[in-house]
């Protein structure tokens, strides 16, 4: 077991390594969170209440179509000089390979809504501080689920040509539970709200749909991979 | 036991049969050339035997094992048309990970040695993007050799590098060789690959047209093969 967890390491050291030297999908993805969250701006009145009650949605539109920049870069990494044959061929677990991708994904996801959130806070005028350790796990969980479902749909799409068409047609509509349940408990805390004993539902839903479709990735990969 | 045994393979792309009933054997110790014209079906075959492609019918076996065990992974060295190395990444850098993937016992330490055996080492912490074709092909021999495979299948490893770098490769070659290592290679340079052969296997259009000890008739005339065997 530690031996898996060693490879889930050695792989996401590597794509946080090569990402952060070229900067690619990070620095397109940033920018392009920036601009939408600018642009909403614009469309919405900040001091209006409707415009609060859509924040959360809003805010997770714009995590869903940044992520899945980050997300096309996971598997379309290995492409050139033929990296996915290498990986492929080392004694690596198919399912350490896939969540040590997974995880820098992650970690690249988060890090570009960390980034994005104050700026989100001064165009939307909402008090998202307020409530942090709570939003964040909500970032967490539903970040989670972004980036096991982005993940597998990029192995998945890794050798199409249209494969940034393909992966956020095949990921958002998988992903629809989890952004409901993120979206409907982003709205409540960016308003400065603590999560009601009745919203634990969607708290619950998030987890589980993390628990199963990580499950499920694990389980497909191997067949995803050797052609 | 054969260190590679291929069996009634086939591989169909379509209706078209890339491969036909291929029946191969390498002892240990062993170096097969597999030659033939482009499309003739070497690299995939290669591939099938390195476990990155399924066949349509037949079976391989490594060492006993099926290709795509962890088990057979760790014991088979791969090189192919991609050389698997990051460009993102130092030449220090991409051996070393390639190092802790294989389980090496000190990745950092067994990446320097084989830069220095590739003619590398003053590159060591040069990103690969800056490196010349034949050095990166360099550094691909490198990472195919990193954890002293006991199986070495090599497409085409003579691409790309100059006279001092393929006197290089054929000396790590000729060492594995007599260490009872065994090596599976594609090659269009034949002078090269029969001088380390022991055992030749032609493929025509994915049939095998020939397979048999390497002469030394063969050695000294490397179009013999073709026009005894191929189609000229």
């Amino acid at each position: 077991m530690m031996g898996f967890f060693r490879q889930v390491g050695v792989v996401a050291a590597k794509d946080l390594r090569a990402e952060l030297r070229t900067k690619e999908a990070i620095n397109s993805s940033l920018a392009f969170a920036l601009v939408i969250l600018l642009m909403f701006s614009f469309a919405f009145d900040p001091l209006a209440d409707t415009t609060r009650e859509i924040a959360g949605g809003l805010l997770w539109i714009v995590f869903a179509f940044a992520g899945t920049l980050v997300l096309n870069r996971s598997f379309a990494r290995e492409l050139p000089n033929d990296c996915l044959d290498g990986l492929i061929a080392a004694p690596v677990s198919r399912a350490a390979l896939f969540l040590g991708k997974a995880c820098a994904s992650f970690l690249l996801v988060l890090g570009v809504q960390l980034v994005s959130l104050p700026v989100f806070g001064i165009f939307y005028n909402v008090p998202w501080t307020r409530q942090f350790p709570e939003l964040f796990l909500v970032l967490v969980l539903g970040t989670w689920g972004l980036t096991v479902v982005g993940t597998i749909s990029s192995a998945l799409t890794v050798n199409i040509r249209l494969r940034e068409l393909m992966l956020p047609m095949l990921t958002y509509p998988i992903l629809f539970p989890a952004l409901l349940g993120a979206m409907q408990l982003t709205a409540i805390l960016v308003a400065g709200n603590p999560i009601g004993p009745g919203d634990f539902g969607w708290l619950k839903m998030m987890v589980g749909f993390d628990v199963i479709y990580t499950a499920v990735s694990l389980a497909l990969v191997e067949t995803i991979l050797v052609s | 036991m054969s260190a590679v045994a291929v069996d009634g393979v086939w591989k169909l792309y379509g209706d078209y049969p890339a491969l036909r009933d291929i029946r191969l054997e390498a002892e240990p110790g062993t170096c097969l050339a597999l030659i033939g014209r482009n499309g003739a079906g070497k690299t995939t075959l290669l591939r099938i035997i390195a476990g990155f492609s399924r066949p349509g019918r037949g079976q391989v076996r490594i060492n006993g094992g099926e290709p795509r065990d962890t088990a057979t992974r760790r014991q088979v060295g791969f090189l192919g048309h991609g050389i698997s190395v990051y460009d993102e990444l130092s030449a220090l850098e991409n051996l070393t990970l390639y190092g802790r993937l294989y389980g090496v016992a000190d990745p950092p330490r067994a990446a320097r040695e084989w830069l220095e055996r590739t003619g590398l080492a003053r590159v060591a912490n040069g990103l690969v993007r800056e490196f010349s074709r034949g050095m990166r092909q360099r550094l691909a021999v490198a990472r195919a050799f990193l954890h002293e495979p006991r199986v070495l299948l090599l497409d085409e490893p003579f691409t790309a590098l100059d006279d001092k770098a393929i006197g290089v490769l054929s000396g790590l070659l000729r060492e594995a060789l007599a260490a009872g290592k065994t090596v599976v290679m594609s090659t269009h340079q034949l002078r090269e690959a029969l001088e380390l052969a022991t055992q030749v296997a032609l493929l025509v259009r994915g049939q095998l047209a020939f397979h048999g000890a390497c002469t030394p008739e063969m050695a000294a005339d490397p179009g013999l093969v073709y026009a005894r065997y191929g189609e000229g």
